[in-house]
């Protein structure tokens, strides 16, 4: 499903700050290998500032971040290449850690035109308006939001947790085949938690792949991943099973940082 | 330049798809600007006397203000001094007879009208929209005249009102809008050529809605209408008009005078779609939209409501306004004003409070892209004896990129303690991060910008009759092609 290969990235910076390479840039993320089989579950957890954000931006094509060496191949395609939207309609999702507020535009309005962006990529005529609500009223149950959620400009005013739910909303009606989530378990309580993790369990199937960014162990307890990733200073410095996620709730990242600091 | 930003730029660069000339034989006076210039206009028109005598009051006041350099300053807006007498005052498509129907009008001016999607020929009549049709300075046709003329509804060319109701032109001509109003009121009433008159008896309601659309052809002229409309006690009429202009380097001049009467429990319900050339990516060209319109409730429980989509325009100047005399007399203005490139506005509304009970409501939307610069300038005055009036504004701006502006300058001076004065204002950006978002769930570029401005505008496109909602819509697509950041 996806292959990431020695992926180098970062931002523009003013020259000679700090960690700038000879390119000009920021380098954030500094050489992350990574493999999604299709059907699988894997968590990245790290540090803050460790590029968590960062690789998921990346992925979703993010020109704020410029890629400057490595391979990204989603789905046997050059993902790099591939404009936000086209990577959006060939399947891949985010989750946006901070979902953006769009004043004016009714949330069913952009739920509508995505869906249709994306059924028109595959060569299926667009729902109408009757359709559309249908499947929509179907969905928003499965998150628990109330239906006037529909009616109002997208994100604004929903509290943290309704705008998590409303990103869970749009991965279940895109029915995207990778989604990433980026944090979308961040300031939950335990109710909002269970909704968004019953929503990624019910997305979750043998053609799909989930990619679940996080800091704390608790998603993974509903949600069990195949995979757990460390990430540190842009890179994967520790690979395994769920069992690390729960070693690293106990013991945070420290050792894991000395050992390293010992290796060098 | 990020990539966002580059789409955004070539969406809100698309040509201006009315820039077409039509070629046909038009007979024009020399430039300049003189009493003989003022007479030979009037006689054109087989004017009387009063009305000469008018115009020429008007031209020796703007003669006055010209030599005192009274020309307005005050708008933030910036352009070359105008040299009045490089203007033709008057342009007519030549063969112009009386014309009793639409199979005498000179067919390259139909094929005109049918390249501007204007519903003049007989068959999109069925459409149900009156139109009144004014090229360069000359109402070429008004349709639908009978089915009018049964229901009571006069609606025809202006110099043709001034012929055959006279005593109408006479009582309600400048009673709005007084030759000494301002510097292109003046101006306006001194040279206009022609323009749209309404009237609607005690209690008609119009069967239907009523257009005008307004075309420049002719070059180096400039357009100076003059739309009269009158309704009586409880008549209701809902009218609609429409601009466009061919390409030009040169700038043009439209100082237009629209006047509303509205008595005892009637209505005017006053649409714009304003889309004259707005000059090209550089700023060349363009035209000077330098307008002046005011409605006067009258009347009891009168209601004026203006709705204005502004797009075009190299320069628009610009404040449709209520005077709000009768008790219970309600005003309002709804108004999307869009500046890309290097247009400029500066608009807004007056809204005078006299009457006990008067209610005023302003919904402003404006657009900057490009380097465009938008203004919104807009005054509510409650006077002493406006008891228990009552004003809600709303100005909200929405920038695109970071090379444009928006500014906006509310008045409000309340002189009856009774009042109840809402006020909110807000400026957006339509940010990369939003546009990212749209992008991550498969929207292009073109189409978030679209339903970003779309979702900005809807208050004000809700007011507008279905068609032209749609027109306004797509006219805003175009206008924003090659603009946002």
């Amino acid at each position: 499903m996806l292959d990431i290969v020695d992926l180098h990235a970062g931002t523009a910076a003013t020259a000679g700050a700090p960690g700038t390479n000879g390119a000009g840039m920021t380098e954030i993320l500094t050489g992350i290998n990574l493999h999604i089989k299709a059907g699988e579950v894997h968590a990245i957890m790290g540090p803050n500032g460790s590029g968590k954000s960062t690789l998921a931006q990346v992925l979703a094509g993010r020109d704020t971040y410029e890629v400057t060496a490595g391979s990204v191949t989603y789905k046997g395609q050059d993902l790099l290449a591939l404009s936000p939207e086209d990577r959006a309609r060939n399947g891949l999702f985010l989750s946006f850690q901070y979902p953006v507020v769009i004043p004016g535009v009714n949330n069913i309005y952009l739920l509508q035109a995505s869906v249709n962006a994306i059924r028109k990529h595959r060569q299926q005529e667009p729902l109408d308006a009757v359709d559309f609500l249908v499947l929509v009223r179907e969905k928003i149950a499965e998150v628990q939001l109330d239906e006037s959620f529909l009616h109002r400009p997208v994100n604004e005013g929903f509290s943290g947790g309704e705008k998590k739910r409303n990103e869970i909303l749009q991965m279940l009606l895109l029915e995207p085949s990778l989604a990433v989530l980026d944090e979308t378990d961040s300031g939950l309580d335990i109710d909002a938690l269970k909704v968004i993790a019953e929503g990624v369990n019910r997305y979750r199937r043998a053609d799909r792949a989930l990619l679940l960014i996080t800091h704390y162990q608790r998603l993974l307890n509903y949600v069990e991943p195949d995979r757990v990733h460390v990430l540190m200073d842009g890179r994967i410095v520790k690979s395994g099973g769920p069992e690390l996620a729960r070693e690293l709730e106990a013991g945070g990242y420290a050792p894991i940082q000395e050992a390293l600091a010992a290796a060098r | 330049m990020s990539d966002e930003l580059k789409t955004i730029e070539s969406i809100t660069s698309q040509e201006y798809k009315y820039g077409f000339v039509t070629d046909i034989e038009q007979e024009t006076i020399p430039p300049g600007l003189d009493e003989d210039v003022v007479r030979l206009i009037s006689a054109k028109k087989s004017e009387p006397d009063w009305l000469l005598e008018w115009r020429l009051k008007a031209f020796r006041h703007w003669t006055k203000l010209q030599a005192a350099g009274a020309e307005p300053t005050w708008a933030k807006v910036k352009y070359p001094p105008i040299d009045y007498q490089k203007i033709v005052y008057y342009a007519a498509p030549k063969s112009m007879p009386a014309l009793s129907s639409l199979d005498e009008v000179d067919p390259k001016l139909l094929e005109t009208y049918a390249k501007l999607g204007i519903p003049l020929e007989e068959q999109k009549q069925l459409a149900g929209v009156a139109v009144d049709a004014v090229f360069d300075s000359v109402s070429v046709a008004t349709t639908f005249k009978e089915t009018l003329a049964e229901a009571g509804v006069i609606f025809c060319p202006f110099s043709e009102a001034v012929q055959k109701y006279p005593e109408l032109v006479r009582k309600y001509l400048g009673s709005v809008v007084p030759y000494t109003d301002n510097f292109f009121a003046a101006l306006n009433s001194a040279v206009f050529s022609d323009g749209s008159f309404v009237y609607l008896p005690k209690g008609v309601r119009s069967p239907m809605e009523l257009s005008t659309y307004f075309r420049i052809n002719a070059a180096n002229t400039g357009q100076f209408e003059r739309t009269l409309i009158i309704a009586e006690e409880g008549a209701y009429v809902s009218y609609l008009e429409g601009c466009t202009a061919p390409m030009r380097d040169e700038n043009q001049l439209h100082a237009a005078v629209v006047e509303l009467i509205v008595l005892d429990d009637a209505e005017i319900k006053y649409s714009t779609v304003q889309n004259w050339y707005p000059g090209d990516k550089n700023g060349v060209g363009g035209i000077y939209n330098f307008v002046t319109k005011r409605g006067a409730c009258r009347g009891d429980r009168s209601k004026i409501s203006w709705t204005q989509v502004e797009t075009g325009s190299a320069i628009t100047w610009k404040y449709p306004s209520c005077i709000l005399q009768g008790d219970d007399s309600i005003g309002e203005f709804y108004s999307v004003a869009l500046t890309n490139n290097y247009q400029q506005a500066d608009t807004g509304t007056k809204m005078i409070h006299l009457g006990k009970r008067t209610r005023s409501t302003i919904i402003s939307k404006g657009i900057s892209a490009g380097k465009g610069q938008n203004t919104y300038r807009g005054q509510v005055k409650i006077m002493p004896g406006a008891q228990g009036a009552r004003n809600y504004s709303q100005c909200d701006s929405l920038l695109i990129g970071d090379q444009c502006s928006a500014h906006t300058f509310p008045y409000i001076d309340v002189r009856n303690a009774s009042a109840q004065m809402e006020h909110e204002a807000s400026t957006s950006r339509i940010g990369e991060d939003q546009i990212f978002y749209c992008r991550q769930r498969g929207i292009s570029t073109e189409d978030a910008v679209s339903m970003i401005v779309n979702g900005f505008c809807k208050d004000v496109f809700r007011q507008l009759p279905m068609e032209f909602a749609v027109e306004a819509t797509k006219l805003l697509e175009v206008s924003l092609e090659g603009s946002v950041g």
